[in-house]
């Protein structure tokens, strides 16, 4: 047949063919063809990284800051096996990914040959889905399916393993619109989908005293509909809201019904809220174990509405009273109609005894901390950052530890999109690739990567991926010398023995920056910090900004494992009981 | 109740044994994956069942005893439907009535002594001896889990064997439309 391509051809039609403008990843043996016809075209952007964890990375952050899929290309063995955090945190996250990778040829598969791994063997756990194509005519219908997979239902990664015989092989090319994928291998909710549970949640939610609606990253992933739908609904119930770390954004930090982030270093008056509420709306959230706390007794006396696409979410840690599977646009729109159709109002009168009582947890104010002297409190490095940053259009992303959870804190979204971060897996060293996806994928916004000392340097290579395209990403790291998190715990649970977390020979971060040929800045006090961060901001090169904060600051608020929403320890001297310390110390 | 990294707060309630049936999409790497989900989450597989069973060969069914709480057993059935090529999970144990059976093949020595015991016990049993080249003793069963397990427990008190058992297969006996 004449209109035959090759396998390698195949993979970047169907990319283009699929609107894929960009694709992360890294060279070697296996994936050549794919590389060659690479060279060829012009429709299709490739940003090399330097090492293939930061691809997959990159490509979460693209994801998470456009809405649209990530692409990665790697190479068989080490290239596969090194991006399998990268797919794990995509599957935790819910990110759709469609990671490529090269496979020694098919007469060799299982044979030990150089740089053969079985990598749909190893990703099958940690993907949506995965396929071996080992004939070159269902390559063009595994790539449309896969990113149907990837995007549809709860979003995840996917991974498609081509044999390299695989990509030099011809075959035909069948368009996106000719493949029928079979219903049972998708998400699809019929219109009608939970009508009547819908219902009993509405109803339920109008004849709530305490209502509080908790907010998931379900939400940011439906679109960007589903936040404004959201926030329409929270304004027509008078509701307070909380939302999970990977909530953030979906309602606005200065909406009036905003308690912010919830959990386990979340606002004292979320956690108070969460365990008083008579009525708990949890949208888009799996009421993750950093949320909960003690689950015996996490919101004891509560009605429990759960929405969430993924079915297995309901009832594997919380059992709830309404649930409802869909997604969560369609969910609220119908929530909508039915609250206006039905006149329904929520008891005032409860409802500003609900809010009175909010207050007064608010009046603790749990975020409080002492900012007294010259030193840097990282506290306040995110507080400046936010003020300096706030009228330009910002994305962020962090590492893992308490500078994730300073940035949760204190720099307050208004936007979902904006706030990118390793939740499910904590994954230190997301944050830096994830900023050069971002940026890649908003080449105008301002991109900061709020690090830590020690979770900058695990991907700390990727340096030179952002000076050769040009990408102005800014990583404003904490440096405390610490791994702060692990010192922390083992501060309050491990008798003050920093066994292993004190991070000793870091290196000068201002000369690594201009050893990249970026713009490398220090703050050492309080005074230095404003000029660094407008410095860091004004520069249109890649910069990393040092700052150096206390050492020893603990992350506050914290409920400590093993103990529950109202038993929040608001500082240092407040230590929790020692049976309980005693229980929790076994707990994650 | 079940999985978190904090104790169960709920009553527990009673573990039991259920039949999942899981029609799936016969492609590669299937039966690992839903092999994978049990040991990855730590569910407990008792006895596994693979066979093609459709017409056109693209669809198999796995017949999988499992045990645990119904609260497991629901979250298992959820964690199957997740998975790409399954079409559908069914409980048999949540649908009124179902019919199982497995076979188990029994090498049994045999002696002069023992050999008119065997014989009686294999005959109540229903236990039919299998014609071999060898022409050893080797006697299929087939039926109901428990009534094999009594056969084995007697058998097992007269003389030595070797068991392999098929593990169970079961269907739904709920009458059905034919058009279906």
């Amino acid at each position: 047949m004449n209109n035959e391509i090759t396998g390698a051809e195949i993979v970047l039609k169907s990319l283009a063919e699929q609107g894929v403008e960009v694709v992360f990843g890294y060279p070697g043996g296996a994936v050549l063809p794919i590389y060659d016809t690479l060279f060829k075209q012009n429709s299709i952007k490739h940003i090399l990284v330097r090492q293939e964890g930061g691809a997959i990375h990159a490509a979460e952050g693209y994801a998470r800051s456009t809405g649209k899929t990530g692409v990665v290309l790697v190479t068989s063995g080490p290239g596969a096996t090194n991006v399998v955090t990268g797919l794990t945190d995509a599957m935790m996250d819910s990110v759709p990914v469609v990671c490529i990778t090269g496979q020694v040829p098919t007469h060799l598969i299982g044979s030990d040959a150089f740089q053969e791994c079985d990598t749909t063997g190893i990703t099958r756990p940690c993907t949506k889905h995965n396929y071996l194509v080992k004939n070159v005519n269902k390559l063009s219908s595994v790539f449309h399916e896969a990113f149907t997979i990837a995007q549809n239902g709860r979003p995840g990664p996917v991974l498609i393993d081509i044999p390299k015989d695989v990509q030099f092989a011809k075959g035909t090319y069948e368009e996106k619109n000719k493949i029928i994928i079979p219903s049972h291998r998708l998400f699809e909710p019929s219109p009608d989908f939970e009508k009547s549970k819908i219902e009993e949640a509405v109803e339920l939610i109008a004849n709530a005293k305490k209502p509080i609606f908790y907010i998931g990253g379900g939400c940011i992933n439906s679109g960007p509909k589903a936040s404004k739908l959201v926030r329409e609904f929270i304004n027509m119930v008078g509701s307070p809201v909380t939302m999970t770390l990977m909530g953030l954004g979906v309602v606005g930090s200065s909406d009036k019904n905003s308690l912010g982030m919830l959990g386990m270093h979340g606002m004292y008056e979320a956690n108070m809220a969460m365990h008083e509420c008579d009525v708990m709306i949890n949208i888009g959230a799996r009421f993750d174990d950093r949320v909960t706390g003690r689950l015996d007794a996490f919101s004891p006396n509560s009605k429990k509405i759960h929405i969430d696409i993924d079915e297995s979410n309901i009832n594997k840690t919380i059992n709830v009273d309404v649930p409802i599977i869909g997604d969560v646009k369609q969910v609220v729109d119908k929530m909508i109609s039915i609250w206006k159709e039905k006149n329904y109002k929520i008891d005032t009168d409860s409802l500003k005894l609900w809010w009175d009582k909010i207050n007064k947890w608010k009046e603790i104010d749990c975020l409080n901390y002492n900012n007294e002297g010259k030193q840097i409190k990282p506290q306040y490095a995110v507080q400046r950052l936010y003020e300096l940053t706030k009228n330009t259009k910002t994305f962020v992303t962090t590492e893992v530890g308490q500078h994730q959870m300073w940035a949760a804190q204190f720099y307050k979204f208004e936007e979902p999109n904006r706030w990118l971060t390793s939740g499910g897996l904590g994954t230190m060293g997301y944050g830096f690739p994830a900023a050069i996806g971002a940026q890649v994928g908003n080449p105008d916004a301002l991109v900061v990567d709020i690090a830590g000392d020690a979770s900058i340097l695990m991907n700390i290579q990727e340096m030179s991926t952002a000076i050769q395209y040009r990408l102005p990403v800014k990583i404003f790291i904490l440096n405390n010398e610490y791994m702060g998190m692990v010192r922390q715990w083992q501060e309050l649970l491990h008798g003050g023995r920093y066994s292993e977390s004190y991070t000793d020979s870091l290196p000068d971060f201002v000369k690594l920056a201009e050893s990249y040929k970026a713009v490398g800045l220090r703050a050492k006090t309080t005074d230095d910090l404003d000029d660094v961060i407008t410095q860091m901001i004004e520069t249109k090169n890649t910069v990393i900004a040092d700052i150096w904060v206390t050492k020893e600051e603990n992350c506050f608020p914290m409920i400590q494992s093993g103990s529950a929403h109202n038993e929040m320890m608001l500082s240092k001297d407040q230590k929790q009981d020692k049976k309980s310390a005693e229980k929790g110390k076994i707990l994650v | 109740m079940n999985k978190s990294v904090y104790a169960s707060p709920d009553q527990v309630s009673e573990t039991k044994r259920h039949i999942l049936t899981v029609l799936v999409d016969n492609e590669p790497g299937v039966l690992a994956r839903v092999i994978g989900m049990f040991s990855g989450r730590g569910y407990n597989i008792d006895s596994l069942n693979v066979a093609e069973v459709s017409n056109d060969e693209n669809i198999s069914r796995i017949t999988i005893v499992t045990h645990g709480t119904s609260e497991v057993v629901s979250q298992i059935e959820k964690q199957l439907l997740r998975i790409v090529p399954v079409h559908s999970v069914t409980n048999l144990d949540r649908e009124d009535s179902s019919v199982e059976a497995e076979v188990a093949l029994v090498y049994i020595y045999i002696s002069e002594n023992n050999k008119k015991k065997v014989y009686e016990l294999c005959d109540f049993y229903r236990a039919r001896k299998i014609e071999n080249e060898n022409n050893t003793t080797i006697f299929e069963i087939a039926g109901a889990s428990e009534r094999i397990n009594r056969f084995i427990k007697e058998i097992n008190e007269i003389t030595k064997v070797e068991i392999v058992r098929s593990g169970p297969v079961a269907i739904s006996s709920i009458h059905k439309n034919e058009e279906e």
